[in-house]
């Protein structure tokens, strides 16, 4: 079974990922920008880079602390959301949409399967409390 | 975990709570922590710093007794006057950062909440036995700083706004007994506010209902501070670092330079004398990513110079910002150096301290700085 395209997945680490064709859209999720709080710093891989499912792709600061956004997927970065660096209050604003942070062109697009749907995502943050 | 007074309240405002020194405290409420900065430096921030401790000695010698414990002049401290002061270890080290006021039949303290159990201790131990050591474990505190603050609290308490800078008195703020000090941690304009416990969440109702007064967390609490280049302790200032190299040398009144006669006073005097080997700085990162405490600070050969001791973004700076310790002959404000951040070097300079001038309420010079 694989993953239709506009879908959005999730990792237990709150990032998300949208496929759009074989470029993945990575961001973190409503909830992770709602903990981190205002977001002050962001840093972004260089375009040409590989990324390993898991590995470090960017990291996002917020007044408080650092902390690391990890890749949902393998791939190479394709393009990166600049606009995020140069005003980071964006990935608070709409983390979904205008703050996301890369884009990676799919090794294995099976591996969207592994990840979490809306609806096993929302019970996971629930289950957060 | 222990709770403050105001913990309801706290709640009530969407307070995030965390664990911070053995209490559940707000680091942030719904505005979160980069509005709450700002708002403090516009109008007036509340903050509730009950976790602190609060100490009477009651003694007709308590001063001159402190003095054998710490190097401020506080036999000359006139009543109702205060000082920030340092507890010393003998070796010359910094057991803790306190504000030290004198009150009728003794001083009023306040030390940090990480380190009241100790202080207490400490001071029981090496006070004479005539000075009684009183924790006011009864009483909250908070703080209401900013621009806004005096005027804020003139409507509730007539004449409070004569306290000058660092001076206090015993006064009414809508109607309940207090202890105020013109004084706080954020470089503004700002008094503490010593209440009896069971008052004090009326009283922050009453503050609260202020236009110009919002809830502030120890989030902007520690943005705040650093920005005004004013020490944490345990992290800016501790057991391993000397008033001399924290550039606290102004906290030893001119009197104890000649006389001594605190713990670790040869070692201090001796280092204020020749110059201590590293020095306390203000570091502006180039770019804009924050360097944390832990950082390291190297120089353009890649030489360690030393390390960041507060470092993150600076609100009202708009950037980042750090201070840490570096060895005395690279610490020269304009000196360029890079601090280590995920393994990068990246470009920084040494700037004077603080980051954002201070703006206290000092009448007698007339400068608003």
């Amino acid at each position: 079974m694989s993953t239709p395209p506009g879908t959005l997945r999730f990792t237990p680490d709150h990032e998300w990922v949208r496929r759009d064709g074989d470029i993945a859209v990575i961001g973190i999720t409503d909830y992770a920008q709602s903990q981190l709080g205002d977001v002050v710093y962001v840093e972004l891989p260089e375009p040409g880079r590989q990324l390993d499912k898991g590995s470090e792709a960017a990291v996002v600061e917020s007044a408080k602390a650092a902390s690391e956004v990890y890749a949902p997927v393998s791939g190479e970065v394709v393009e990166i959301n600049q606009a995020i660096t140069e005003e980071p209050a964006m990935v608070n604003a709409d983390p979904v949409g205008e703050g996301w942070f890369l884009k990676v062109r799919l090794a294995d697009p099976a591996e969207l399967d592994g990840l979490m749907d809306q609806a096993a995502y929302d019970s996971f943050v629930a289950g957060l409390g | 975990m222990r709770r403050t007074p105001l913990h309801a309240l706290h709640l009530a405002h969407g307070a995030r709570l965390v664990p911070f020194a053995g209490y559940e405290m707000p680091v942030q409420y719904r505005a979160g922590i980069l509005a709450e900065h700002l708002h403090t430096r516009r109008q007036a921030g509340l903050f509730d710093v009950s976790h602190m401790g609060q100490i009477r000695l009651r003694g007709g010698g308590a001063a001159a007794a402190l003095e054998a414990l710490a190097p401020g002049d506080f036999v000359g401290l006139a009543p109702a006057r205060m000082r920030y002061s340092l507890l010393l270890a003998e070796g010359g080290g910094i057991l803790d950062d306190l504000m030290v006021t004198r009150v009728e039949g003794g001083l009023f303290l306040v030390v940090n909440a990480a380190r009241k159990t100790a202080d207490i201790a400490h001071l029981r131990e090496r006070l004479p036995p005539e000075i009684a050591v009183e924790p006011l474990a009864d009483r909250a505190l908070l703080a209401l700083q900013g621009p806004q603050a005096a005027a804020v609290l003139e409507r509730l308490a007539r004449g409070i706004n004569r306290l000058a800078f660092m001076t206090a008195a015993e006064i009414e703020i809508a109607g309940e007994p207090c202890f105020a000090t013109r004084s706080g941690y954020t470089g503004e304009d700002g008094f503490e506010i010593s209440v009896a416990s069971e008052r004090a969440d009326a009283l922050a109702q009453t503050l609260l209902t202020a236009p110009e007064v919002q809830l502030v967390g120890l989030g902007a609490r520690d943005t705040l501070r650093l920005e005004a280049g004013l020490c944490l302790y345990g992290h800016d200032i501790g057991e391993t670092t000397t008033p001399v190299a924290a550039g606290l040398s102004w906290t030893i009144g001119r009197r104890r330079r000649a006389e001594g006669g605190f713990p670790g006073a040869a070692a201090i005097l001796r280092e204020l004398a020749e110059g201590p080997p590293r020095r306390r700085v203000g570091i502006r990162p180039e770019g804009r990513a924050p360097a944390r405490e832990g950082s390291a600070i190297i120089d353009h050969d890649g030489r360690g110079l030393g390390h960041v001791t507060s470092g993150g973004f600076g609100p009202s700076v708009g950037g980042p910002i750090a201070m840490g310790y570096v060895e005395t002959r690279s610490a020269a404000a304009g000196s360029a150096l890079a601090l280590v951040v995920r393994g990068i070097a990246r470009p920084a300079r040494i700037v004077p301290l603080p980051f954002v001038p201070h703006r206290y309420h000092r009448p007698s010079t007339g400068a608003p700085a």
